[in-house]
């Protein structure tokens, strides 16, 4: 287990500050651990944090609504299992970013790496650049929204929850996908097995336009938007599928 | 007068058996391939092929009843702050909530929780009933992440994190719509009734270095606390045990090609890795290499049933062994006493392994309201217990006679090998010899 070298840390300046936790001086240890600290982030609700020079499993774990800004780019896994806290990284993120998140609001300013939102289960991401492959895998009812592209293999095994995505999709999105909806304004270079184009219906403009509201996207209507989800004939095995399989 | 060539007696092949002969014309019936449960059913070596030599004059006995023999375990010391403690050797392993039943997964935890050992969850996630009933509860972090969030990570004992299992390394798993009720079809966030995929591989890592990452997520979240099992299939012991040490893993969980399955292809169960005999060795020499044997531990599975069972792992180097389809008999799976329905089915009792179809009539493998009514949790947990208690008795009878203060005494020099290939696997010698196959000259 790594030790660390401040028993506790610091303490923002004023209560109606940011409290300002420095990577270079506090361990990431210490940093998790006052963020799981229920009388820590009830006296704290707004943090910052520096220098993460790209560490993993920053701000993991959040069980509580506070806001963590963190001023730079981060390793893998940032934001897992998020839980009502707001989290933004003012920089790209590594692989994993708000993997399993159950609720609250990750943002990437910057480029999220592979398996972003992978299982995340509710709650809301943002990537305001790209996302690299598999961004949203099994997914389990998170909401994503991703300004730009997305890698191959998308939405793969995706469960439920809606994918938006501003630009455009690699290879194979939503191979073997579930009930999750997914949304691309751009093209599409292929599908995978039995995921299909779908009717942008009423309701289907309703809920892009509401993921853009959250998302602060104000430049883009609904209707420029192709649906696509599962054509639900892999949903009980069948030997004349076999080729699919 | 003619002449009449005696007739021969009808000769069946050899290679085209009854069993390979029933399989093809079920398969060019159906077009499907088998799908069943439990583990590898062919004969491979096994812990049967060893003996353990006992004491003589060079080595003594222990005093039966009463000279104390020792089987307590502690799991999780080299990075966990809360190690788990059990009281013996013997664990329950994961076993999903879905493949089965509610009141099973509630006899499962009551059983472990009576001989002060633990059990685990599955793909499935963790029940509440599970959970009450558990003293000591490993949680699973399977592919598909059925069922996982922060809270159940948070109130597991430990935490095991599934690259593969003996029934089928490198497989991942398939629960069939007719068992998906609308609690497990909740739970995995999945509509009723379709199949439910479990992936072969993480959606979020690949790869040892990538699991070291992991792993360090899991313990940040868990705040240290927890220990962190790597279970992996009997595949490539050596480099997998190597590699979850590598990646940080404080207990490596090893399960041999006998180990269980809810659902897999026979193909799978049948022909790909390793029988739990060959592993273990491997697995041991690589701790021993990376100076962590004892200190990372490590947990053997795949076809452990008794006493002897146990003290052949723990002899072999394993620090705990942990079993499945043993604890699933004890607790009434494959009773005679439901034989008219196991006919009903078209197999016989001791034989049923259909448990991906739900039609269980021992009420374990089954999400039928009227089935599970079988499984009384109190009398079936009490069941599993004195099983455990048995085969604790029945290890620490083997030890005491090898002059064993504590089970984890026993080691390869108590046993000697029936067969060339067990002594070859096992590393140690023949019978009769002083031959280790592959190591020392005839």
């Amino acid at each position: 287990m790594p030790t660390s070298n401040l028993a506790t840390v610091p303490v923002g300046v004023q209560a109606d500050e940011a409290r300002i936790v420095d990577l270079a001086e506090v361990t990431l240890r210490d940093l998790n651990r006052a963020l799981h600290d229920p009388r820590e982030v009830a006296r704290d609700s707004a943090w910052e944090v520096l220098n993460p020079k790209g560490c993993h499993a920053l701000a993991v774990g959040v069980d509580a609504p506070i806001t963590v800004d963190v001023r730079g780019s981060v390793g893998y896994y940032c934001a897992g299992m998020n839980q009502s806290g707001t989290i933004t990284v003012h920089g790209s993120a590594g692989p994993g970013v708000a993997e399993n998140m159950m609720s609250g609001t990750v943002i990437v300013k910057g480029d999220a790496s592979q398996y972003a939102g992978a299982t995340g289960r509710g709650g809301l991401l943002v990537i305001e650049g790209n996302a690299s492959s598999r961004c949203g895998i099994s997914m389990k009812g998170i909401d994503i929204v991703v300004r730009g592209n997305v890698g191959h293999m998308s939405a793969f095994m995706a469960q439920s929850g809606n994918l938006v995505i501003l630009g455009d999709a690699g290879d194979a999105l939503g191979d073997s996908i579930y009930e999750a909806r997914l949304f691309v304004r751009g093209q599409v270079k292929s599908l995978g097995a039995d995921c299909i184009e779908k009717e942008m219906r009423p309701e289907h403009i309703g809920i892009v336009q509401e993921l853009l509201d959250r998302a602060g996207i104000a430049d883009v209507k609904p209707e420029e938007f192709k649906r696509y989800g599962s054509a639900r004939t892999l949903y009980n095995f069948n030997i004349d599928n076999a080729d699919a399989y | 007068m003619t002449y009449h060539n005696p007739p021969t007696t009808p000769r069946t092949s050899a290679t085209f058996d009854e069993y390979s002969m029933s399989e093809i014309r079920r398969a060019a019936a159906t077009g499907i391939y088998d799908i069943r449960g439990s583990g590898a059913k062919r004969k491979v070596p096994h812990f049967d092929d060893l003996l353990f030599l006992g004491a003589s004059i060079s080595r003594y006995a222990l005093e039966g009843y009463r000279e104390r023999c020792d089987t307590s375990v502690v799991l999780g010391t080299r990075f966990a702050k809360k190690p788990i403690e059990l009281k013996i050797p013997i664990t329950i392993a994961g076993m999903s909530f879905g493949s089965l039943s509610g009141p099973a997964k509630e006899a499962l935890g009551r059983g472990a929780t009576l001989s002060g050992t633990s059990t685990t969850t599955g793909d499935g996630g963790m029940t509440e009933e599970e959970r009450g009933h558990s003293e000591k509860l490993v949680y699973q972090v399977l592919p598909s992440r059925y069922g996982m969030n922060p809270r159940d990570l948070r109130r597991a004992d430990a935490i095991e994190v599934v690259v593969g299992q003996g029934a089928k390394p490198g497989g991942g798993g398939m629960l069939l719509g007719q068992k998906i009720s609308d609690r497990v079809a909740e739970m995995r966030t999945l509509p009723k009734g379709i199949d439910q995929r479990s992936a072969c591989r993480h959606p979020d890592w690949t790869g040892p270095d990538d699991l070291e990452i992991k792993i360090l997520e899991i313990r940040e979240i868990t705040d240290w606390e927890k220990p962190i099992y790597v279970k992996v299939g009997g595949a490539r012991p050596y480099y997998d045990t190597a590699l979850a040490v590598k990646a940080g893993a404080d207990v490596v969980v090893l399960d041999g090609m006998q180990g269980g399955t809810a659902a897999t292809q026979e193909v799978f169960i049948e022909h790909v890795g390793q029988p739990t005999l060959a592993c273990i060795r491997p697995a041991v020499k690589a701790l021993q290499d990376l100076g962590m044997h004892r200190k990372v531990q490590l947990i053997v599975s795949g076809g452990i049933r008794n006493g002897a069972d146990v003290a052949k792992a723990l002899a072999l180097g394993a620090d705990a062994v942990s079993i499945g389809t043993a604890a699933l008999i004890a607790l009434g799976d494959n009773d005679p006493r439901w034989e008219s329905e196991y006919q009903m089915l078209g197999t016989k009792a001791g034989a049923y392994d259909d448990w991906h179809e739900g039609k269980d009539p021992a009420g374990i493998t089954t999400q039928d309201p009227e089935l599970m009514k079988r499984v009384d949790p109190v009398a079936a947990g009490r069941r599993l217990a004195n099983y455990l208690k048995v085969m604790t008795l029945e290890a620490q009878t083997i030890a005491r006679a090898c002059g064993k203060n504590h089970v984890h005494n026993l080691e390869p020099e108590d046993l000697c090998a029936l067969t060339i290939e067990a002594a070859a696997m096992a590393g140690v010698p023949l019978a009769g010899t002083d031959w280790v196959p592959g190591k020392s000259a005839f």
